[in-house]
C-alpha cells in the first residue's frame, strides 16, 4: 500500500491539488483534503476492464478495428462528450479531422453563454491566485458555489494569510439570485455573506439593473424580480468601495434562453467598475471533468471551441447547429462516439445510430453501444494535463496506480491510425 | 544518405559567405564538409540561380501561450475567411491573424522559416505555451520566460535581497517553464494594474512594493549576464504606444549601464510628441542611441496594414489600448499574483494618420540603425501583422521604389512627418539573411543553428533570385529541416516534428526551500506540481529538448 500526496484533482475544476491518496492495488481513498465532488471521483471502483463489441469480451485489437470500421463510410459522425486529458483531445481532434466528424463538449450548451459574450464584446476576468490573496468583496452571480467546488471558500477565500489583504475574513461575499447551500460562504469571523434571491429567469433584469446603478443611471423602479433597488444600490456601492472585487458565475447554471446576454452585462459591469477608478475582474466557473480543456485544446488545433464540424473537411464552428443532440434529434449525424474518460455516470445520449463509447470503467448503459472500450481516468490511470477553470493554469494529473486501462488517447490514436 | 545541394549562390553570413557558388552537402541531418575520396551521392539538388540560406529564426513571435488562444477564441470572425483544409500529409486548421498551431507550422515552413521563439511564457502558463507549441510542426521552438511583475521578485527587490539569490530565483524559474530567456513587459507595470495604477514610468514605484522599473530592469538584466544566459534581458518597456514614450525608451538605454538589453518590438516605444496632432516618430533619435550603444539589441514589431490581433502581456496598456479595438471586443486577465495579458483586435489603416506613421517610424528604425547584427526582422506576431506578411516586409526593405510608391499612398499628414522618402538604403540579401538567421541564432544562443558550415543542423531555405523580393521569399523552392525536405515550392511536402531549445542554468538548491513555503501559504499550486518536467515535452514521442550551452561553460 503505498501513499502519495500532493494529487492534483480535474474533477472539481478549481484545481486542488494537496489530496493524499492511498493506494491499494488499484483501489483508491482519499485520505486527506477529500471533498464531495473529489473523493467519489476518485475512489469509484474499477468495473470494466476489457473491451466489448456487441456486448461481449473482446480484445482492444478487435474493438478499435470494429469502432474504424463503423466510421469508415459514415458522412457526419458526431464525437460527444469529449472529456478527457489533453493528449486525449489531441487525439480525439486528429480522429475528427480525418473522418469529417463534429467534435462537441458534453458541457457547451452551458459554456456558449460563456463564448457568445466573449466573442461579442470580451471580458476582464482574474485567476484563482488573484481571488485568493486580492479579492476584498466577492458576488456570486446565480450559482450555488459551494455546491459547485465545496473547497472554493477554503482554498481562496478564507486561506489564513494573503499577500495583499492583512484579514481575509473581513472579506465580503454577496449572492445574488441563488442562495448558497451551506455555511461556506460565512468567513470565518461568523460573518455571513448577504444574499438577494431571485428566480432564474429575473435574472437578465436584476443584473441590468445593477450594472445601470454602477453606471450611475437612474432607475426609475423601486424593485426588481423581487429585489429592492435600494439593495441593489448598496451592492453597486460596495462595487464601487472595493479595491479589487471579483464578480464570479456559472455559465451552465443560467439555464434560461439566451442567458449569454446576462453573462455579457456582468462582464460589462465588469468593465464599467474598471473604468470607474477602481478594479474588479470577472471568474467564469467551469473546469470539471475536461471542459476547459477540451475548448483549449480545440481553440489551438482548429481556432474555435469544441464545438466544431470537420464535414468540408476544415474546421467549421457553430454553436447551435453543432450541437450533438440537434444532430441526433434532426438526423443529421451518422454515427455516435462518445468519449468520457472521468464520469461513468455521464452516458451517451441514446440512439439507434452506430455508437462508439469509449468510457471510464463502470459506464452503464440503457442500449450496449456497438463498441465499448473502458479507458483510464486522467490523474488515476495515466498522468496527463487538464486546464483548472481560470482557463490559464494547466495542471499536472498524476498517474496513481497499475490498472492496464488503456489512455484516452492510446485509443482514439489507434482508431485514426485504422481509419486510414 | 548523402545529399548535395549543388551550385547555389550561398548567403551565409555565420561564416561570411555573401553569395560565393557553393555546394551543401548534408548527411544525418546536419551539414558535412565535402567527403574525402570517393563518394557517392544518394540525391542531388541543381541550385544553379538559386539562393541558399539556412531556415529563417523568427526569434520574437506569439505562437504559444494562454494569451493567443484568447486571441484565436475571440476571432472566429477572422478564421472564417482563411479556413485551411486538410491534405493527406497535413492537418486542417485556420490561418490569417492568429492561426492554428498547424497551419502556423505549416505555413511558416513554407516562408523558408525552421524555427520561432515564443517571448512571452508567463511561469504559470508555460505548460500551456509548451503544449500549444508541440503542436505546431516542423519548427524548432522555444520560449523567453516572463517575470519583473511576479510577486516573489517584487518582494524580494522590496526586501533589498542580494543580486546572488535572485539570481538564483530567476534560474529556477528558467528551469522550472523550460526558457531559453527572460523576457520583462511593463516591468512592475503588470502587478501595478492590480493595485489600480494606469500607468508607470522608469522611475514610478510600484504603489505596493516600492519598486520601480529601472529596478527591476536592472535586477533581471544583471541575472541574465551572471547567469551566462547568452540572449539578453528581453524587454518590452514602459509606455507603450503613448506618445512621447521615446524618452522613457532613450532613457531605459541609459539606465541599463551597458549591461546586454534587446529591446523589443521598438516601434512601439519610438514616438514623440511634435507635430499638430502631437503624434511623432523618434525612429531617428532611437536608432542614434541603438547604434552608439553596442550592448543594445532591438527587433522592430513592425506594423503592415490590415486587421491584425493584439495579444500581450501588458494588461495595463492593453486596458488603456481598448478604445481602438476593432472590432470592438477584448479581453485582459490579471493572472495569478505572477502576470497578466490583453488582447485587442486591432485594424491599421493607411489612412489614419497615427497608424501611417507607425509604418512609417518601423521603417525608419530597420534603414537608420547600421548594424543588421544588432536588429531583428519582427512584426511582434501577430501584433503589428501577421508572420505570413514578412515576405512584404523583406520587399519594403530591400526596394526603395517600392517603398516609396506605398508610402505616397498613406495619410498625407503622415507622409510629411516621416523621413523615409529621403532614406536610400536598400537592405541586401546577405543583411536580411544576419537579421533573420544567422544574427538571430547568435542573438539566441543556438548552437548549431542559423549558418551552413559543417556541423550545423541542415535547416535551409533555397529562393530563386527574383528582383521582386516579396514572391522570392514568399515561395522557396525548397526547405530543408534537419535534413529532411519539408517544402517544394512553397507548398509542404512532409512533415516532421522540432525541437524545444532551452538553457538549463544552475541554481541555489536552498531557494527551493523558501519558493515552497511560499507556495504553500500564497499560491494555488505546489512548488512540485509548479514545475515542468522534462517528460512532459517528450512523453508524446514527439517533442524532444535541446540544451544550448551558457556563456563561460566549455563547449
Amino acid at each position: 500500500m503505498a501513499e502519495i500526496t500532493e494529487v492534483p484533482s480535474p474533477f472539481c475544476g478549481i484545481g486542488t491539488d494537496d489530496l493524499t491518496i492511498q493506494v491499494d492495488g488499484v483501489s483508491l481513498k482519499v485520505v486527506k483534503n477529500g471533498c464531495a465532488v473529489n473523493t467519489p471521483a476518485f475512489e469509484q471502483a474499477i468495473t470494466d476492464t476489457r473491451p466489448r463489441v456487441d456486448g461481449k469480451d473482446v480484445s482492444l485489437d478487435v474493438a478499435v478495428a470494429k469502432a474504424a470500421a463503423l466510421l469508415k463510410n459514415t458522412n457526419q459522425p458526431v464525437i460527444g462528450g469529449c472529456a478527457t486529458d489533453v493528449n486525449g483531445m489531441r487525439a480525439l481532434l486528429a480522429l475528427a479531422d480525418r473522418s469529417g466528424a463534429v467534435v462537441d463538449n458534453m458541457n457547451f450548451t452551458g459554456a456558449r453563454n460563456n463564448f457568445l459574450a466573449l466573442q461579442d464584446s470580451g471580458w476582464m476576468n482574474t485567476t484563482l491566485a488573484e481571488v485568493k490573496n486580492r479579492c476584498d468583496l466577492l458576488l456570486v452571480v446565480g450559482a450555488d458555489l459551494e455546491s459547485f467546488s465545496p473547497r472554493f471558500f477554503e482554498r481562496y477565500l478564507w486561506n489564513e494569510e494573503s499577500m495583499f489583504l492583512a484579514d481575509t475574513g473581513k472579506r465580503e461575499v454577496i449572492y445574488l439570485g441563488k442562495a448558497p447551500s451551506g455555511a461556506a460562504s460565512t468567513s470565518p469571523n461568523g460573518q455571513k455573506a448577504l444574499v438577494f434571491e431571485c428566480a432564474n429567469e429575473d435574472l437578465p433584469d436584476v443584473v441590468a439593473v445593477l450594472r445601470a446603478l454602477v453606471k450611475g443611471n437612474p432607475i426609475r423602479v423601486d424593485s426588481v424580480g423581487g429585489i429592492a433597488v435600494s439593495d441593489l444600490q448598496a451592492i453597486a456601492d460596495k462595487l464601487l468601495a472595493a479595491s479589487y472585487s471579483v464578480v464570479t458565475w456559472a455559465a451552465g447554471a443560467l439555464a434560461y434562453s439566451q442567458a449569454e446576454l446576462t453573462v455579457q452585462t456582468v462582464s460589462e459591469m465588469v468593465k464599467d467598475i474598471n473604468n470607474r477608478n477602481t478594479r474588479s475582474s470577472g471568474l467564469p466557473l467551469g473546469g470539471k471533468e475536461g471542459d476547459q480543456t477540451a475548448n483549449q485544446v480545440c481553440g489551438w488545433t482548429t481556432g474555435y471551441p469544441a464545438r466544431t464540424r470537420f464535414a468540408s473537411g476544415f474546421p467549421e464552428y457553430d454553436p447551435y447547429l453543432n450541437d450533438t443532440n440537434t444532430l441526433l434529434a434532426n438526423g443529421e449525424a451518422d454515427a455516435l462516439v462518445w468519449v468520457q474518460a472521468f464520469n461513468a455516470k455521464a452516458v451517451p445520449p441514446t440512439t439507434n445510430l452506430p455508437t462508439i463509447v469509449v468510457g471510464r470503467s463502470g459506464m452503464t448503459f440503457a442500449k450496449e453501444p456497438d463498441v465499448f472500450i473502458p479507458v483510464g481516468t486522467p490523474g488515476i490511470d495515466h498522468a496527463g494535463h487538464a486546464f483548472r477553470l481560470d482557463n490559464v493554469v494547466a495542471i499536472r494529473l498524476k498517474k496513481l496506480r497499475d490498472s492496464g486501462l488503456p489512455s484516452t488517447s492510446d485509443v482514439l490514436n489507434a482508431i485514426e491510425q485504422a481509419c486510414r | 544518405m548523402l545529399i548535395r545541394l549543388t551550385g547555389g549562390a550561398v548567403y551565409d553570413p555565420a561564416s561570411g559567405i555573401d553569395g560565393a557558388k557553393q555546394d551543401i552537402y548534408i548527411q544525418d541531418g546536419r551539414i558535412v564538409d565535402k567527403p574525402s575520396g570517393d563518394f557517392k551521392v544518394d540525391k542531388e539538388y541543381d541550385l544553379k540561380g538559386k539562393v541558399v540560406m539556412s531556415g529563417a529564426i523568427d526569434m520574437h513571435t506569439h505562437i504559444g501561450g494562454g494569451k493567443g488562444n484568447i486571441a484565436r477564441t475571440l476571432l472566429p470572425e477572422d478564421h472564417r475567411a482563411d479556413p485551411v483544409a486538410r491534405t493527406d500529409i497535413t492537418r486542417s486548421g485556420c490561418g490569417h491573424a492568429m492561426p492554428s498551431t498547424f497551419v502556423t507550422g505549416y505555413r511558416y515552413a513554407e516562408m523558408g522559416y525552421t524555427a520561432g521563439f515564443e517571448p512571452a511564457v508567463l511561469p504559470i502558463n508555460a505548460r500551456q505555451a509548451h503544449m500549444e507549441m508541440a503542436d505546431i510542426p516542423i519548427l524548432d521552438k522555444g520560449g523567453y520566460v516572463l517575470m519583473g511583475s511576479d510577486d516573489y521578485l517584487l518582494r524580494m527587490l522590496t526586501a533589498k535581497k542580494d543580486q546572488k539569490a535572485i539570481n538564483d530565483y530567476v534560474a529556477f524559474t528558467m528551469q522550472a517553464a523550460k526558457a531559453i530567456g527572460v523576457k520583462v513587459v511593463n516591468p512592475g507595470g503588470i502587478s501595478a494594474f492590480k493595485f489600480n495604477q494606469r500607468k508607470l514610468d522608469l522611475d514610478e514605484q510600484n504603489s505596493h512594493y516600492g519598486v520601480t522599473p529601472r529596478e527591476i530592469l536592472k535586477s533581471l538584466a544583471t541575472a541574465v549576464k551572471e547567469l551566462g544566459i547568452t540572449h539578453p534581458l528581453h524587454v518590452h518597456g514602459c509606455n507603450l504606444g503613448v506618445p512621447g514614450n521615446m524618452n522613457t525608451t532613450l532613457d531605459t538605454i541609459q539606465a541599463i549601464g551597458g549591461l546586454p538589453l534587446h529591446l523589443t518590438h521598438i516601434q512601439f516605444h519610438s514616438y514623440g510628441t511634435e507635430g499638430d496632432f502631437k503624434f511623432s516618430s523618434g525612429a531617428a533619435a532611437i536608432a542614434e542611441a541603438v547604434n552608439l550603444n553596442k550592448n543594445i539589441t532591438i527587433d522592430v514589431g513592425q506594423i503592415l496594414f490590415g486587421q491584425t490581433v493584439t495579444a500581450s502581456g501588458d494588461n495595463m496598456r492593453q486596458f488603456a489600448n481598448h478604445k481602438h479595438a476593432s472590432p470592438n471586443k477584448w479581453v485582459t486577465m490579471d493572472i495569478e499574483c505572477d502576470a497578466g495579458c490583453g488582447v485587442v483586435p486591432f485594424k491599421y489603416k493607411d489612412k489614419n494618420f497615427v497608424n501611417a506613421l507607425q509604418w512609417a517610424i518601423g521603417l525608419e528604425t530597420f534603414l537608420l540603425v547600421d548594424d543588421p547584427w544588432r536588429i531583428f526582422l519582427t512584426t511582434d506576431h501577430p501584433n503589428g501583422a501577421p508572420f505570413t506578411s514578412y515576405p512584404h516586409l523583406i520587399r519594403l526593405l530591400m526596394d526603395r521604389s517600392f517603398r516609396n510608391d506605398v508610402l505616397s499612398t498613406i495619410h498625407p499628414e503622415a507622409q510629411k512627418m516621416t523621413t523615409l522618402a529621403s532614406i536610400e538604403r536598400e537592405y541586401s540579401l546577405q543583411e536580411i539573411a544576419i537579421m533573420t538567421r544567422a544574427g538571430a541564432a547568435r542573438l539566441i544562443g543556438l548552437q548549431d543553428r542559423g549558418g551552413l558550415s559543417a556541423g550545423n543542423w541542415a535547416d535551409i531555405t533555397v529562393y530563386t533570385d527574383n528582383a521582386d523580393r516579396q514572391l522570392m521569399f514568399e515561395k522557396p523552392d525548397y526547405v530543408f529541416k534537419d535534413g529532411e525536405l519539408v517544402v517544394v515550392d512553397g507548398k509542404v511536402v512532409h512533415t516532421k516534428w522540432g525541437t524545444t531549445h532551452v538553457v538549463k542554468p544552475d541554481w541555489d538548491v536552498s531557494v527551493e526551500k523558501d519558493l515552497q513555503k511560499y507556495f504553500d501559504r500564497f499560491l494555488t499550486m505546489k512548488l512540485g506540481n509548479f514545475k515542468i518536467s522534462d517528460d512532459e515535452i517528450t512523453e508524446d514521442g514527439r517533442g524532444s529538448l535541446t540544451v544550448h550551452p551558457l556563456k563561460g561553460d566549455v563547449a
